[in-house]
Parts: structure tokens; C-alpha cells; sequence
């Protein structure tokens, strides 16, 4: 289980204040934080108060002081390819691209550069129609995204499917057919594409966020999640996917285990 | 169109442990595939083999298991010297008689034992306790401080005493022997517990306790292969060379004692006793043991034979 921490995004409050002031420190902790928090990846996004033609420059800054506050990789999260470009070009390891949609001209950009930087990238099974409701339509257009990878020598295991949950209190018959969907994907292809998903969305406007989020995690592990873009900050969500890899026999019981969970 | 061959990508590896000083020093595991497996990743080091010697003679053995040792039986310096002539590349010492049953040796006496055999031999030494814990635990104390310095392998540390073994290894810059009963949970515990005291995790050497062949070789099998996937997928209280204690438990089973007579079908004894030892190393070998404690000499010439077959590279 990759738990990539969500909290590198200018949609928050001192992220935004950090990139607006040039001041590296907000971000720079949230990188520490994070790592102590068990995540394997940091998601940078410069969110949607950076002008277009700004958040390639935004983007580099923030990789690289997030990687010199804590060692690890980048998932690098923009609706700009030049953002993400810029983001890829000064990372160091292997990064995530964040996102591609199942739209063919958004694949013929990012799965192209993936390929380049040899990244790993997270496919929305949705398209410019929105995300499907069934499914077997997000299935269909994952397994669009899994032969574009496919042609461009993607490997499988750097492919990221995203079933796209969405809030609970909005389209609350969508939990299922996620659930379905990651079960689904990893029939796609042998060896299977990898799943994740924006933990967050389950739970967006609702009370009781995290238990929701932790209650929605656990059930996609037992349907073949294999990472999650979340709130980290958060230990009850590590005990319970602690847990929920011991009962998925993904890691070998001790009396220790929620410890070990956490050591690096 | 071309074939893709399909390898498994492991991520992680296992600790490699550095025993003895000098020319004769020795290394162990550092494997980064499953075993022998070298078209998948590194296996740096043959697994080693050690042949045990007694601080007392021992009376139970088979007559065939002591006639390569005559005269030395008594006098384990001159035994351990014999060990190394038969190409051992580690020495066993066993301090049988600190059992209170024997002799309930003193552990300054085991200790002046254990530092003259250190004295006559260049190759690594591996200390094995009498197998009551309170005991070993005082035993290793003294045996320890003795040998200060020798990176020897000392043991067995079990949930009851690994405080004091643990405290004496590090101390005295010795690895150890860490052994649980044929529970691959107890023995990640086992680990965790001995880390946490800050010994390095490539100064422990997990035991499971394995069983002969024919007398539970399976359980311990597959502890072994379970342990080495766990160490290759990340899990770091896994990621232990294993010791398998194979001479003890191979020469407890029955096809290593009967007599030609009582089963003429079993083929001769003299070669069949040794052949119980030789399958069940090997078989250990196969699932990830990488240190293996032994008794017959002969069983290091057969083993040799296999491991230098097994260490060729199959790279592709």
C-alpha cells in the first residue's frame, strides 16, 4: 500500500501563502511531516490560484525543496503538461505523473512523457464525458489507458488506474461500482496495472471525514487497491492499513506491527 | 515478435553478516533474488558450512559420526584443528557440558575452552549454548568477553534471554543467533525486539528450528521461503541470513541409526546416514539457509559439490 500524502497542494491555505511569499518552510515541513507519516510519494500541486503560464516555475520550485526537505519521490499533480514537465525535468527518483484522463489527446501527451522520464502515471478512467457511473464503463476506458501504456512501453506496474470515488453524500451509488471497478482492473492485463485514488473525494463536504476515508481505504484494499492519494496526518488511518495488511497477508504478523508499519 | 521473459522484481535485499577476522573471515547473504536464482538478482555468498565441536566428549553419537573424529573427541582443540582439515568453513563450539545434567560447567570455564580453541583455529567460530536459556544467556556472557573482538556468531538468544545475549554480542562485536520455534511470527518479533535494543539487523541470524528431512523438513521449508519473500519484499525484521542447525536433527533420525540388518531395504548405512544429512542441507539450501551447522565431514564434500553447481551463474 503506496499512501501518497495529499497535503503539497496549493488549494491549501499555507501552501498557497508558501508559493505566493517564496517561503519554502510550509512546504518544506509538510514534506518532513509526511515522511514521518508513512507516505511514499509527496503529490505537488501549485493549485488554481498560480497562472498558467507560472506553474511550470512553481512547479519546479516546489519538487525541489520538497526533496530536499525529505527523500522521496514526487507525484507530479497539474492540468498543465508544461507544468508537469518542468516538475519531471528537476525531480530526482522516480516520480508520478497526476493525471491523464482516458481522452486520447490527453494520453498522446502524458503517457509519451512518462515514458521519457520513466515515470510512473495515474490514468482517470473518465473522459471528457465525465466520470462514467457504471462500472463496466470505467473499466472500458481504463483498459483505454492500459494499450496506450502498452504501446508506448509503459510498464504495468508504473501504470496507476484512478476508479475515481467521488463524495459520499453526492453520488453515494458510486461507492460500489469503484469497489467493482478495482476488482475488475486487475484483470486488464497480466501482470495487472496498479490502482489508486483521491482518498479525500470520498469524504469532500460530508462530517466525520476521516472516518469515511478510513472506512472507504480498508474496503478498497480488500478490492485490490494498491495506493491511495490521502491525508497522512492522520493515525488511526495508519493503524487500520497497519492492519489491513496483515489481513490481506500483504505483511507478516508481529506483535509489533502497527511499529513496524511505521519504521522506514 | 520477441518473447518477454518474466522476472520478478524484488525491491529489497537481505542483510549481509561478516563473521570472523582475517584471512578467513567469511560473508553471508546479501541475496537480492530468491535463492540461487541469478538471472533475478545478486546472490554474493555460497552459503558456509560448519562442523560443531564438544567441550565433552559426546556419548550418544553413532559410531559412524565419531570415527572421523578418533582421538580428538575429548580435546576440542585438536577436534576443531581436524574440523578445519576436513574443509569446515566455520567451527561449531557447543558448550554441552554447562548442562546442569552433565557437567554444569562454569562459564569462565566454557570461556577458557572457547579461547583456546579460538587460539588454534583461524576460521570464524559460531557459540552454541548447552539449549537451557538462563544458562546460555550466563554462558555467553563470559564466552563473549572471551573471545571480544573474533565477530564470532553466538547464541541461541530465544524470547527468555535475548536481553542478555544481545547486550553480551554487542558489547563484544559478535552476531547473533536468534531462534524461535518454527513461527515466522515469533521470530520477527524476536528480531524486532533484539533491534530495538540498537543491534544492527545484519548482526542477527534468524533460527527457525528446522526439523530432518522426513521429520518435518516442510514447516521450517516454508518458513524459510516465506521469511526470504517477506526480507525481498521490504519487511526488514525478516531480512536475516538463516541458520539451520541440520547435524543435530539429521543424526536423531531413525534412517541415520538402523543398522544394515534391521533394514537391508534402506540401502547401507554408512552411506545412507550421511546422505539424511547431505539432502536435508541441500533442501535448506533451496529454501534460503545460508549457514548450516553440521557433523560429518563427508557431508561438506557432498554439499560443496552441490553449492559450487548451484553458484554458477544462470544469468540471462
Amino acid at each position: 500500500m503506496i499512501l501518497i500524502g495529499e497535503r503539497i497542494n496549493g488549494m491549501f491555505k499555507d501552501i498557497r501563502e508558501g508559493i505566493l511569499n517564496k517561503n519554502p518552510e510550509p512546504i518544506q515541513y509538510w514534506a518532513k511531516r509526511q515522511y514521518e507519516m508513512c507516505a511514499g510519494f509527496l503529490d505537488i500541486n501549485t493549485g488554481p490560484t498560480v497562472e498558467a503560464e507560472d506553474q511550470p516555475a512553481v512547479m519546479e520550485w516546489l519538487v525541489k525543496i520538497a526533496q530536499e526537505a525529505a527523500q522521496l519521490p514526487c507525484c507530479v499533480d497539474s492540468t498543465n503538461p508544461a507544468a508537469i514537465e518542468a516538475g519531471l525535468k528537476v525531480h530526482k527518483g522516480k516520480a508520478m505523473i497526476n493525471s491523464t484522463t482516458a481522452d486520447q489527446w490527453k494520453m498522446d501527451i502524458y503517457i509519451p512523457m512518462a515514458a521519457k522520464y520513466n515515470a510512473a502515471i495515474i490514468g482517470l478512467a473518465m473522459n471528457e464525458k465525465g466520470v462514467p457511473k457504471s462500472a463496466a464503463d470505467r473499466v472500458a476506458l481504463a483498459m483505454e489507458i492500459v494499450v496506450n501504456c502498452d504501446m508506448h512501453g509503459v510498464p504495468m506496474e508504473d501504470l496507476y488506474i484512478d476508479p475515481l470515488m467521488l463524495p459520499a453524500n453526492v453520488a453515494q451509488e458510486h461507492g460500489v461500482e469503484v469497489l467493482e471497478t478495482l476488482r475488475q482492473i486487475k484483470t486488464l492485463a497480466d501482470p495487472p496495472p496498479r490502482t489508486t485514488m483521491g482518498l479525500s473525494n470520498s469524504s469532500q463536504g460530508c462530517t466525520n471525514r476521516k472516518l469515511i476515508n478510513r472506512t472507504f481505504l480498508i474496503m478498497s484494499i480488500a478490492n485490490g487497491l494498491d495506493s491511495a492519494i490521502a491525508d497522512v496526518d492522520d493515525d488511526d488511518l495508519l493503524d487500520a492499513v497497519a492492519a489491513a495488511k496483515i489481513l490481506m497477508n500483504q505483511d507478516i504478523y508481529c506483535d509489533s506491527f502497527l511499529k513496524t508499519y511505521r519504521s522506514r | 515478435m520477441a518473447v518477454t521473459i518474466a522476472k520478478e522484481k524484488w525491491t529489497s535485499k537481505v542483510g549481509e553478516m561478516e563473521l570472523g577476522t582475517g584471512a578467513k573471515a567469511i560473508k553471508v547473504g546479501g541475496e537480492t533474488s530468491l535463492p540461487f536464482l541469478h538471472f533475478e538478482g545478486e546472490i554474493p555468498n555460497r552459503p558456509v558450512l560448519a562442523l560443531e565441536v564438544w567441550d565433552m566428549e559426546p556419548t550418544e553419537w553413532p559410531d559412524i559420526l565419531k570415527k572421523p573424529f578418533d582421538g580428538v573427541l575429548a580435546d576440542p582443540v585438536a577436534w576443531a584443528k581436524k574440523n578445519v582439515e576436513y574443509g569446515a568453513d566455520l567451527i561449531a563450539i557447543r558448550f554441552m557440558s554447562a548442562h546442569p545434567d552433565f557437567k554444569d560447567a562454569s562459564p569462565e570455564e566454557c570461556a577458557a575452552t572457547a579461547k583456546a580453541v579460538a587460539d588454534a583455529v583461524d576460521v570464524p567460530l559460531v557459540l552454541i549454548g548447552c539449549g537451557i536459556d538462563e544458562k546460555d544467556a550466563a554462558v555467553m556472557e563470559k564466552v563473549g568477553e572471551a573471545l571480544n573482538g573474533k565477530q564470532c556468531l553466538i547464541g541461541c538468544a530465544t524470547e527468555k534471554n535475548y536481553k542478555t545475549i544481545t547486550a553480551a554480542a554487542m558489547v563484544n562485536g559478535h552476531s547473533v543467533i536468534a531462534s524461535s520455534p518454527l513461527d515466522i511470527n515469533l521470530a520477527k518479533q524476536l528480531n524486532i525486539l533484539m533491534t530495538e535494543m540498537n543491534l544492527p539487523t545484519n548482526r542477527i541470524a534468524i533460527d527457525p528450528l528446522v526439523g530432518a528431512l522426513g521429520y518435518g523438513i516442510e514447516y521450517a521449508y516454508s518458513i524459510m521461503e516465506r521469511a526470504r519473500m517477506g526480507a525481498l519484499m521490504g519487511d526488514k525484521m525478516l531480512a536475516m541470513p538463516v541458520i539451520c542447525f541440520v547435524g543435530q536433527e539429521a543424526w536423531k533420525a531413525k534412517e541415520a541409526k538402523s543398522p544394515d540388518e534391521e533394514t537391508p531395504e534402506w540401502g547401507a548405512l554408512d552411506k545412507r546416514a550421511i546422505l539424511w544429512e547431505v539432502v536435508t542441507t541441500t533442501s535448506f539450501a533451496l529454501a534460503g539457509g545460508s549457514i548450516f551447522i553440521l557433523r560429518h565431514p563427508e557431508t561438506i564434500k557432498h554439499v560443496n559439490t552441490h553449492f559450487a553447481k548451484v553458484m554458477e551463474s544462470n544469468a540471462y
